[in-house]
């Protein structure tokens, strides 16, 4: 048989074979990639939430405390050794221990910071003293750890933080129905500490306050009063194009560059103190307010010149006509971009790093002069400590942080829907 | 102080009323005599008790130092700890057995700072009176009270916009200040051209330890490798899926993806961080035991592929920018003339936007240079001289951010380093960023 000569139409068969296979291989590489990142977006929330929710409790014992008159005096209050008292309870609670030196190893079943508990219940009534006192501790990150099979009981008992013994005497405590495993409300209220089971976000969350509050104190006005300028007001000339291409810029600046110049020139040359919420404020808002000149600019060019015409035919100034007409009808905008910038600033870290807001401190600031630190930067500190708990504590106080963006975004989205309007 | 404001408001208001029901024309509204009061009184005011805030600290400070005793030491630094200290005991928080001059100091502190406030009471209080009685006299029927007014908050907006201006000068010139200092201890050839980082200088004057060695190549040659992993997985990645979104996905899928990609940008870089550190550098280790190659601890791979994720987002969204921009037209006209999407795509648009997509890498780029959490937890510190991903390499923003965290002093080479790095980091990503902005302006007005 001799080969059939190739017609065009077979020609064209062929390569739009050829041709749709190139598409089809196009079209899934790019299905490929969008899959890709939202894998990774899945990856990271799952392994975020996966170690975040150990954080979410946090095992309690339940002691009968005697508060013995002879160990705690009414007139030395609020000093005395309430830490020797919560050991006696616990170790009454335990198996009798005949070697006295294990009374401190056994101690160590209880978080340290546990006393101080004691001891504000009974500053405050001392008419607790000689009389028996329920109180409920956290333990110690080991055994919290035990208790939410972190530890394996498998692990040969050299390489594992608890001995034989001393999972015993857990397994004894928890027969005894003494432990429970309650939600951490510690993590939002109590501040920080040194010891996992005792660390909270409360100096954190109010350190934030105050530098977010600071900084839209700033940002919010300056921002807008730079945008109404610049869209409204200013002659178009050489300055104006400066300003212009500056403002674009600095919103492209590095953050740890706004870092170095908080620290030059506001604790510097200022002479402001380390570590306030304040100067991180100002840090924040030197960063967030091209976001909202540019936001503002946005929201101004996008209401319709007849709006300003009407206005300027019926004998309004030009200001009249941006204050009493433009600036209302742009509020949304400007708002929605507002809260963009401001949850931008919630989650930046490395200015306030720089300007000292990594301290340990372990009250919450009164005022934002008072050092504290913030939400993102309580992360860094956590991710940096060695202590195993505090893996899952980072984890839980990243949920957080991101649960804050993601309502603010949430309100920015639900507040462009409702006032957005199509002119 | 605001209450005196809104008091002239009313004042005003009132006075302008009264011309008015007199039967005479006033050129401006009663209201806008009113506010020209507000401004008048609130601005000056305003900006003066702003002035002796500022001021009043080091003029107290230098009042207390003339007032020392001869046999104080005037050295820098002490005489800074010594105000600290004088503040500490005024305020109450006395530790050990202060001298008697201290004390004292400590009396005339508390002393100070009264008087301050009452001198500072008093003049706001003088000028606003004053101010609130000038303003009255100026309602007559005659006086431009609008003009005024609206000149007053002209000037206020401009002085907004200035700020911004302000905040780039002050950023230049803290840089080139301590860079200056800087290089008065290490010779500028060292810095640019040195090929060994290591940032430790003697705490004693006899230690041989360390001597420190200033040169920025390893450091920079890190921070290009990191970079580079993090773009290699970012450029592809951000601009398949804006093809993919913009070109091929139906509106429902677009409707979804878009926000989502958009939560990934909002992911700050500290929990990207935190990733690296707990998921991928396990991750990245774990396979290389599997595959036999070393890899280092803080691997550039981890740090750079956490980058590359966090830029996805970014890339896509300029890459969606630039395509959007291409003109239906094109699209359509490619189609008609039988391609297929893949062609039109390729040939057709992609082209067309490349200048817009170039751009948004360009500012990929430059975020990924001062990125600063990502590298500052998942990257080592010591700098070496290699460009091989595997090996543990360090950043100019680590190197910062471990210069200057903790206590640091304003006279040592070590720190004035940081603002040298500072420096370059800035001018990099500035003329970066500059191009970027130039070449995506230019191409938008292309199609316009």
């Amino acid at each position: 048989m001799t080969p059939v000569p190739p017609t065009s139409l077979a020609t064209i068969s062929h390569g739009l074979r050829r041709r749709n296979r190139t598409q089809f291989l196009i079209k899934t590489l790019g299905l490929a990639a969008v899959s890709l990142a939202f894998l990774t977006l899945l990856v990271l929330v799952g392994s975020l939430v996966s170690s975040g929710f150990h954080a979410l409790t946090q095992t309690h014992i339940e002691l009968a405390v005697h508060v013995d008159p002879k160990t705690i005096d009414k007139q030395k209050l609020p000093r005395g050794n309430f830490r020797d008292i919560l050991q006696e309870a616990l170790i009454e609670h335990l198996p009798p221990i005949d070697d006295r030196r294990l009374h401190r190893t056994a101690a160590r079943l209880l978080s340290r910071g546990g006393e101080f508990e004691l001891r504000d219940r009974v500053v405050a009534n001392p008419a607790l003293i000689g009389r028996i006192v329920l109180l409920k501790v956290p333990v110690s990150d080991p055994y919290d750890q035990l208790n939410k099979g972190l530890i394996s009981r498998q692990t040969p008992e050299e390489f594992r933080r608890l001995s034989d013994q001393e999972i015993a005497w857990f397994d004894h405590l928890q027969a005894n129905n003494v432990i429970s495993r309650p939600i951490n409300i510690g993590l939002l209220v109590n501040a920080d500490s040194r010891f996992p089971e005792q660390a909270g976000l409360r100096g954190a969350l109010v350190g934030s306050f105050w530098a977010l509050l600071v900084c839209f104190m700033i940002s919010f006005p300056l921002g807008i009063g730079a945008g109404i300028y610049l869209e409204e007001f200013a002659p178009r000339n050489r300055l104006s194009d400066v300003i212009e291409v500056n403002i674009n810029n600095l919103a492209a600046v590095p953050s740890v560059v706004f870092g170095l110049l908080a620290l030059a020139v506001f604790i510097g040359w200022f002479g402001l103190p380390r570590s306030a919420p304040v100067v991180g404020g100002l840090t924040l808002a030197l960063m967030t307010m091209p976001t909202i000149i540019i936001a503002t600019r946005a929201a101004l060019k996008a209401v319709p010149p007849s709006i300003r015409e009407a206005a300027l035919a019926v004998g309004a100034s030009p200001q009249q006509v941006v204050f009493g007409h433009a600036l209302p009808l742009a509020m949304p905008g400007i708002l929605t971009g507002t809260i963009i910038g401001m949850a931008q600033a919630l989650g930046e870290t490395a200015p306030l790093l720089l300007i000292g807001m990594n301290a340990f401190i372990t009250s919450a600031p009164a005022s934002p002069f008072d050092s504290a630190t913030s939400l993102p930067t309580q992360i860094f500190i956590w991710a940096d400590s060695p202590e195993r708990g505090f893996v899952s504590r980072t984890s839980a106080a990243i949920l957080v942080l991101l649960t804050f963006l993601i309502s603010m975004n949430a309100l920015a989205i639900i507040l462009r829907q409702k006032f957005q309007k199509k002119w | 102080m605001f209450i005196a404001a809104i008091g002239g408001y009313a004042w005003n208001v009132r006075a302008a009323r009264k011309l008015h029901e007199q039967g005479r024309r006033l050129v401006a509204t009663s209201e806008y005599h009113g506010l020209y009061s507000l401004l008048v009184v609130l601005i000056p005011a305003q900006l003066l008790v702003l002035l002796w805030i500022v001021l009043q600290g080091p003029l107290i400070d230098y009042l207390q130092l003339k007032a020392l005793p001869q046999a104080v030491p005037l050295e820098k630094g002490a005489q800074q700890l010594l105000l600290s200290e004088i503040k500490s005991i005024a305020g109450g928080r006395i530790f050990g057995t202060p001298e008697d001059w201290m004390l004292a100091a400590a009396e005339r502190q508390t002393r100070l700072n009264k008087y301050g406030e009452w001198a500072l009471i008093a003049v706001v209080l003088a000028l606003v009176l004053s101010l609130l009685v000038y303003c009255r006299a100026r309602v007559s029927i005659a006086f431009h009270a609008r003009r005024r007014a609206e000149k007053i908050v002209y000037l206020v907006l401009m002085t907004c916009s200035i700020v911004a201006i302000l905040t780039t000068i002050g950023i230049i010139a803290s840089l080139l200040v301590e860079t200056g200092r800087f290089l008065s201890h290490v010779p500028v050839t060292e810095f640019l051209f040195g090929l060994n980082w290591e940032p430790q200088i003697p705490i004693r004057e006899d230690q041989v330890a360390a001597q420190g060695a200033f040169g920025w190549i390893p450091v920079l040659l890190g921070t290009l490798t990191i970079t580079a992993v993090a773009l290699f997985i970012a450029v592809p990645v951000g601009l398949m899926s804006a093809i993919y979104l913009n070109e091929f996905a139906s509106g429902p899928m677009r409707a979804i993806s878009k926000p989502i990609l958009e939560i990934l940008a909002g992911v700050p870089t500290v929990v990207y961080g935190f990733f690296a550190v707990l998921v991928v550098t396990p991750a990245i280790r774990d396979l290389g035991d599997m595959l036999g190659v070393v890899v280092s601890h803080n691997t550039a791979l981890a740090a750079g592929g956490v980058m590359g994720i966090m830029l996805i987002p970014f890339i896509s969204s300029f890459a969606d920018d630039a395509l959007s921009a291409v003109p239906q037209d094109l699209r359509n006209g490619s189609l008609a003339l039988g391609a297929t999407r893949a062609e039109t795509v390729l040939q057709v648009v992609f082209p067309a936007a490349v200048p817009g997509i170039v751009g948004g890498v360009l500012l990929a780029v430059s975020r990924a240079i001062g990125e600063t959490m990502i590298v500052v937890m998942a990257a080592g510190l010591i700098a070496k001289l290699t460009i091989n991903p595997l090996d543990s390499v360090t950043t100019i923003t680590v190197q910062i951010m471990t210069l200057l965290i903790g206590d640091t002093s304003f006279d040592n080479p070590k720190t004035l380093a940081a603002f040298a790095l500072g420096m370059m980091l800035f001018g990099v990503t500035l003329a970066i960023n500059v191009l970027a902005l130039r070449i995506v302006h230019k191409y938008r007005e292309l199609y316009d």
